[in-house]
């Protein structure tokens, strides 16, 4: 109940700050813009569905940044210099990446490690495993990557779906079923609700972990492979500082820092508002471009209190059980 | 219950514990324990604190290994080496803290790890179906849909018991179920078990409610300092014999030697309470401490003592009554309130709520009084230096090491060091829990000597203590708790150990019955 509170103030935000964006640029509120936004953030909502599963289970991934940044590199490098075909090495970098994913996993799970600093030290691994492979910019001119971005469903309007648009599209939708429909999902809030209830629950909480991480770091990488179809090129300095953004979509999209609570469609209207902020200054023209962040993280400040505010009233209404009428006393 | 009091081995025995032994270190947490719970026994476990409930209970549960004896489910021998282990035996625990999800549904709780599902998606309608279903047999009708966090902790037990036994328990156990639960909360619970008990389920039931014991269970086992008193019917126990047993107290040990006690009128009121309390805490008791003497605190664990203690020295907010000092009406909300006013309180987790462990001797004594003093005008070094050596001096605290941190030193000189630490702040009133637990015996004399001389400076002392002949040694009054309330005063000749036990034992209305 108060996890689809937080999805309404979100979705609330979302559709007040557009409707404020088109009252000022009247030509925001069309499909190409819209089309745009998305085909802009793909990479963004795909890395983020990932990590919605991490935050929700108690965890934290610092490292999806360089993943995306490492998975870049590794591609351009595959097709351009290495002469394997696209497919493989999209697979090949995926595999790298579960196994990347997995080893942090398990070193959380059986060092009793914080998510926090293992994921960092994942980040600074990653991060320079990419600048050690090149640290130049690899322009990738495969025939698919010209396909790829001619690609586009029309909209009416003019809007371009393009292909990256439709695959994080997908990839939410996947991830929502996955994270509300099934066991797995139910064991990843069950698991930041409590850990030790969860193990006590007889839950495997080992590797519970270790799928879970592999999972973030898998959409990372996917997240980098549709980076590297939205530059056209692998930079090992590409989406630095990333991982922050990702997080800042989680919790503006209602997923509680501490776990247990949280959706990917929140996760997504996370997305589209810092989209809707880029955009905006886009429009205006004469606002610096480091206004999104400033924007975002004024969001994020007031979202995080909301949150606060939220749960000390539902605390304080407790829903009094029926057939259980309480007497008297109370704790 | 008289139709259940037909002999124990007419019912078929369930959970046969033998010679069970089990030690930490040098301390021997269980000594050849014996154990025995029959098919549909509602058996209580019982024992002060350190009597090696929790270790029997974690030895069987499989937390920790034993050293000897043998455990026997229905006639096989298991050994289990983790919680998992002894669930799938058929033995499931549920403890007062309530180890489910708070944030998933209740049929979520009931059925994690093992939801139905149809290709792979969990079939949630079918799941809440079966989840309401199972609860209904528990008597309760709820919408299994909402959070576990928005029900009551009755329902949240009712719950982890229903997942338990659903995953196949023939032992359960209950760990304190009932300590944070209202009355009507209770009986449903004990509705809960007495049809379990029917279904040939054997209990476990671990309480300090006494009343609650003797309401629903069928035979009592009785543990004290890990080694096992005894095992007999309710209705053949009076109350007191069980009292006895478990605090280990004949009426002729009762001779002892105590301070004489001057006229209480003749000393002036320190500090006064006046209805003070907490609803579901304490309930609102009345309570002068003058200078110069020792007011005891006797009672069973969990008979709120500590609770009163908590309530004196602002730990925990009263939500009736007043408090006044030298007449005075004050504010007593918080512990500052409580340092400010000079009350002082040695908690009896000495570990977690009193020592800092790594801090010297010298930081730990000088803590309150530069708290009060406030941080902008700190104590400097030669004062604190001055400040450590007067009371490690004057309390021979060993070895007379101010640099040393605290947590090397043994129990008895860390709490001595605690009791420096108010001293230096001058208190007015000092409130000791379970001064003397953990210590050897010499150090326990000298504790107990302490407790006199301040009292003869003029401090008033409120001193809980399990140990009755402590108590009765130094307490110039002693007041008496049972079921969370203030039951009775002794004052004078009066405080001797078989009065207290008495009044202990006096079967009168609980706290709770007077309280709704």
């Amino acid at each position: 109940m108060k996890a689809s509170t937080s999805v309404a103030i979100t979705a609330a935000v979302l559709v007040a700050g557009f409707a404020l964006c088109a009252l000022q640029f009247p030509n925001i509120a069309s499909t190409r813009v819209v089309a745009n936004l998305l085909t802009d953030n793909a990479f963004l909502g795909i890395v983020a569905a990932g990590m919605t599963f991490v935050i929700i289970s108690g965890g934290i991934d610092l490292s999806v940044g360089s993943v995306i940044g490492f998975t870049t590199v590794f591609v351009a490098l595959a097709v351009e210099r290495w002469g394997i075909p696209p497919f493989a090495a999209f697979a090949l970098v995926l595999v790298l990446c579960a196994l990347f994913g997995a080893a942090m996993g398990a070193v959380i799970h059986v060092f009793d490690l914080p998510p926090f600093i293992v994921t960092l030290a994942g980040m600074f691994l990653a991060r320079g495993i990419s600048f050690l492979l090149s640290t130049e910019s690899i322009p990738i001119t495969a025939p698919i990557y010209s396909a790829v971005s001619d690609f586009a469903i029309r909209l009416p309007g003019g809007g371009r779906l393009t292909a990256i648009a439709i695959a994080m599209l997908a990839i939410l939708v996947l991830s929502a079923l996955l994270l509300h429909l099934t066991r797995f999902g139910a064991n990843v809030y069950a698991l930041g609700g409590s850990r030790t209830a969860t193990a006590l629950m007889g839950i495997p909480v080992g590797s519970m972990t270790i799928r879970i991480y592999m999972l973030s770091s898998v959409l990372a990488g996917l997240a980098g492979i549709v980076f590297s179809f939205y530059t056209a090129a692998g930079y090992s300095l590409s989406a630095v500082g990333v991982e922050l953004d990702t997080i800042a979509a989680v919790v503006i999209g209602g997923t509680l820092l501490t776990g247990g609570q949280g959706s990917v469609i929140g996760t997504f209207l996370g997305v589209l508002i810092q989209g809707m902020i880029q955009t905006y200054i886009n429009f205006d023209g004469t606002l610096s471009s480091w206004w999104t962040k400033i924007a975002t993280g004024v969001l994020l400040f007031v979202f995080i209190a909301l949150q606060q505010g939220l749960m000390a009233l539902a605390r304080r209404s407790s829903v009094k059980p029926p057939g259980v009428k309480p007497v008297g006393v109370s704790t | 219950m008289s139709d259940s009091s037909a002999p124990p081995a007419a019912r078929p025995s369930l959970l046969e514990i033998r010679g069970l032994t089990k030690s930490f270190g040098a301390l021997k947490a269980l000594q050849d324990v014996d154990f025995t719970l029959g098919e549909g026994e509602i058996h209580a476990l019982l024992g002060e604190n350190g009597a090696g409930k929790s270790t029997l209970i974690k030895v069987v549960t499989g937390v920790f290994a034993r050293d000897a004896g043998t455990v026997r489910l229905a006639g096989d021998e298991i050994a289990p080496r983790s919680a998992k282990d002894a669930v799938e035996a058929g033995i499931a625990t549920v403890y007062q803290e309530v180890n489910l999800l708070p944030n998933l549904s209740v049929a979520q709780n009931l059925y994690l790890g093992r939801q139905p599902t149809r290709f792979g998606v969990v079939r949630q309608a079918e799941m809440r179906r079966r989840a309401h279903a199972l609860l209904l047999d528990y008597g309760l009708d709820i919408d299994v849909g909402a959070p576990l966090a928005s029900y009551s902790v009755a329902v949240q037990h009712i719950t982890a018991i229903a997942r338990a036994v659903d995953l196949s328990a023939r032992v359960l156990i209950l760990d304190e179920p009932t300590a944070s639960l209202d009355r009507h909360e209770v009986e449903i619970l004990f509705r809960v078990m007495r049809k379990l008990a029917a279904d040939g389920i054997g209990i476990v039931f671990v309480s300090h409610f006494l009343d609650q014991v003797y309401e629903i269970c069928d035979r009592v086992t009785v543990l004290r300092n890990g080694r096992l008193i005894g095992t007999r019917d309710i209705t053949d126990l009076p109350r007191l014999d069980l009292i006895r047993m478990m605090l280990g107290r004949e009426l002729a040990e009762t001779t002892h030697e105590r301070a004489a006690s001057q006229p209480d009128t003749a000393r002036e009121v320190c500090v006064s309470f006046k209805g003070f309390g907490k609803q579901g805490y304490v309930a609102p008791f009345d309570l002068e401490l003058r200078r110069g003497e020792v007011v005891g605190l006797a009672g069973l664990l969990g008979s709120g003592r500590t609770e009163t203690a908590r309530l004196v020295f602002g730990a925990e907010r009263a939500d009736s009554g007043e408090a006044s000092v030298a007449g005075k009406a004050v504010r007593l909300n918080s512990p500052r309130d409580a340092a400010g006013l000079g009350f002082g309180y040695c908690p009896e987790e000495r570990k977690t709520e009193g020592i800092v462990a790594d801090l010297t001797v010298r930081e730990n004594i000088v803590l309150a009084l530069q708290a009060r003093r406030g941080l902008h005008r700190p104590l400097s070094r030669r004062e604190q230096d001055e400040i450590a050596m007067r009371y490690i001096r004057m309390l021979d605290i060993r070895p007379p090491d101010p640099e040393r941190p605290i947590g090397l030193l043994s129990g008895g000189n860390q709490q001595k060091a605690l009791l420096a630490r108010w001293l230096a702040t001058s208190p007015k009133l000092l409130v000791l829990d379970e001064p003397t637990r953990g210590i050897d015996v010499g150090a326990h004399a000298e504790i107990i000597r302490l407790v006199r001389d301040l009292c003869e400076q003029g401090l008033a002392l409120l001193v809980i203590s399990s140990e009755l002949d402590e108590i009765v040694t130094y307490s110039n009054r002693v007041v008496v708790l049972r079921d969370r309330a203030h039951v009775e005063e002794l004052k004078g000749d009066a405080v001797e150990v078989s009065s207290i036990l008495a009044a202990i034992a006096a079967d009168a209305p609980t706290a709770q019955e007077v309280a709704s």
